[in-house]
């Protein structure tokens, strides 16, 4: 059994949780501030039974007085959002209740999804059960082109060694190639290890995490690094100065291509936005390759600032302007059409480029729809050409 | 404790979202999540399974979402036992804890057919097709998550631990 820095739910997982704590002899929470609960899925309501999902979460919130419960105008996207606030620091161990909360690896912690009776328990006792994984080491080496980003290199990953090439192991990312990561591509990479089958994906603390954390929290921290002796089940050498940018195509994400073989592949959406690239740096490089320009005819582009605070800096320099200028529209924080809740589901054959996560069957709408994964750059690149391509 | 029912069998990185679609998760109710149970990848589930059924199914099964609605789904629709070569991490964790049977057994995954008779011997492990008449021997749960089972699942192990 473990200690729990934070345990973590959203309005999807919380409620399930919440009924089963109901049957535990032992009532109320371990520690009202080290639970956050964080409605993004289906907010703003997107119908009844959404909105009773989300009751059921604000009034266990208010009866537990949980210190970390985020409303509609406060809130974002769970895994953008509580390193933005400073909850999540290196040395934590962090369970969620969503599989993505993998992501605050990139901060050094120990974060792993887990499902809604795990988030129960962590709720009530602080503790979780784990078996403690085999790990796999990245070595990222040299730097990157221009448009190359952490998903470029997740996703290239990700085709490297399969959907379940790292089945329970933890992903570690090392090397000499972290320097030209910023926190926002390393929160991206850490926020697929998942995609992999990983427990969970962890970097080192460097010069930028701690510049990170001087700006987002007044929290300690411990920093733990690997032992210069420590065993890896397998070890792979990533040269990010040869990486290109990188799609997965339908209907999974190890099915990577290389931008450049995509041949014509016409598309009727694009998706700029997640918990993987719906952050600062995302929006800063979508809205540097669509100023001034105007995306294909008939295409829906839809982008979304993860939090209110980033989409608030997006106002605040522009982009805003730019994305409405270029025909996108621009949405308030939402997981939306991600997992296909709603805000952009797809038809019958319909294609999108996605910056989400997943592509399986069905998963943005119809199941004969069809998503790419891939980076921000080649999403609004993608957009003005109404084709898959890479930016110039 | 046994399984015994018939066979639904499917390939490899079967993922939550076809276990039970996003659009479905707007409910928590085992019943209604049960109804849409594996309908964008077999829209005949739902019509064909009966109580006691059992699933098969190739690498990494249940990969993707936390969603503790899919074992739920599954369970619900009367799902007795899940065969896999590998579960994904998360869908392993949550069928423990929600006392849905699951068990890794990748020749008998890969052997058994549709449509066959199986019947599963939880405390030793053995996985009999009454089909073929071949048996295999499935892995055994490690000591601490026998415990969650046979208390039923977490919640009921943590308050027996008092």
């Amino acid at each position: 059994m473990a200690k729990l820095n934070l345990v973590l739910g959203n309005d999807i997982t919380s409620p399930v949780a919440i009924h089963e704590m109901e049957k535990f002899n032992k009532k109320g929470v371990f520690d009202k501030d080290k639970i956050a609960l964080v409605p993004d899925h289906f907010v703003p309501n997107k119908d009844i039974k959404s909105a009773e999902h989300c009751r059921c979460v604000r009034n266990f919130a208010k009866e537990n007085e949980i210190s970390n419960y985020f409303e509609v105008g406060e809130m974002g996207i769970e895994h953008a959002l509580l390193p933005e606030k400073g909850l999540t620091v290196p040395g934590d161990v962090i369970i969620g209740a969503d599989s993505h909360t993998c992501t605050y690896g990139a901060l050094g912690a120990f974060s792993t999804g887990v499902g809604s009776t795990d988030m129960a328990a962590g709720m009530a006792t602080g503790e979780a059960w784990f078996k403690v994984p085999s790990a796999i080491k990245f070595v990222l080496t040299g730097k990157p082109a221009k448009w190359i980003s952490g998903k470029d290199i997740i996703l290239h990953i990700i085709g490297k060694i399969g959907v379940d090439g790292a089945l329970y192991k933890s992903m570690e990312f090392v090397g000499d190639g972290l320097q030209y990561l910023s926190m926002d591509d390393r929160f991206t990479i850490a926020n697929m290890a998942i995609e992999a089958g990983g427990k969970n994906g962890i970097f080192p603390v460097d010069e930028k995490t701690e510049e990170y954390l001087k700006e987002h929290t007044t929290r300690e921290y411990k920093v733990y690094e690997a032992d210069a002796d420590a065993v890896y089940d397998e070890e792979y050498v990533i040269e990010l100065d040869k990486l290109k940018p990188t799609v997965s195509y339908p209907h999974l994400p190890e099915n990577t291509h290389t931008v450049d073989e995509a041949g014509d592949i016409t598309i009727d959406q694009v998706v700029i936005g997640s918990c993987t690239n719906g952050r600062m740096e995302d929006m800063r490089i979508a809205a540097e390759i669509l100023e001034g320009k105007h995306i294909a005819k008939g295409m829906r582009c839809i982008v979304i600032p993860a939090t209110q605070a980033i989409y608030l800096e997006c106002m605040e320099k522009g982009y805003l302007k730019t994305f409405i200028k270029a025909g996108c529209v621009v949405s308030t924080p939402t997981c939306g059409p991600c997992l296909g809740g709603y805000m952009g589901i797809l038809g019958d054959g319909e294609r999108c480029v996605s910056t989400t996560n997943r592509n399986f069957v069905g998963r943005m709408g119809h199941i004969n729809s069809e998503i790419y994964l891939a980076s921000p750059a080649v999403a609004a690149a993608s957009a003005i050409a109404g084709r898959i391509v890479a930016p110039e | 404790m046994e399984a015994k029912g018939r066979v639904f069998k499917y390939g490899d990185n079967v993922d939550t979202d076809v276990i039970i679609p996003a659009r479905y998760l707007n409910s928590s109710d085992p019943k209604e999540l049960a109804t849409h149970c594996m309908e964008d990848i077999d829209k005949d589930f739902v019509n064909k399974v009966k109580q006691g059924d059992i699933m098969v199914a190739n690498k990494n099964f249940g990969c993707g979402s936390s969603r503790e609605h899919a074992p739920i789904a599954i369970k619900a629709a009367g799902i007795s036992c899940v065969i896999a070569e590998t579960f994904a991490r998360i869908f392993y964790r949550n069928s423990i804890n929600i006392g849905l049977p699951i068990i890794e057994c990748p020749e008998a995954a890969k052997e058994i057919n549709a449509g066959d008779e199986v019947s599963i011997d939880f405390d030793s492990g053995v996985i009999t097709d009454n089909t073929t008449g071949k048996s295999y021997q499935g892995q055994a749960f490690p000591e601490f998550m026998q415990k969650i089972i046979q208390a039923n699942g977490l919640i009921n192990y943590i308050n027996e631990k008092g």
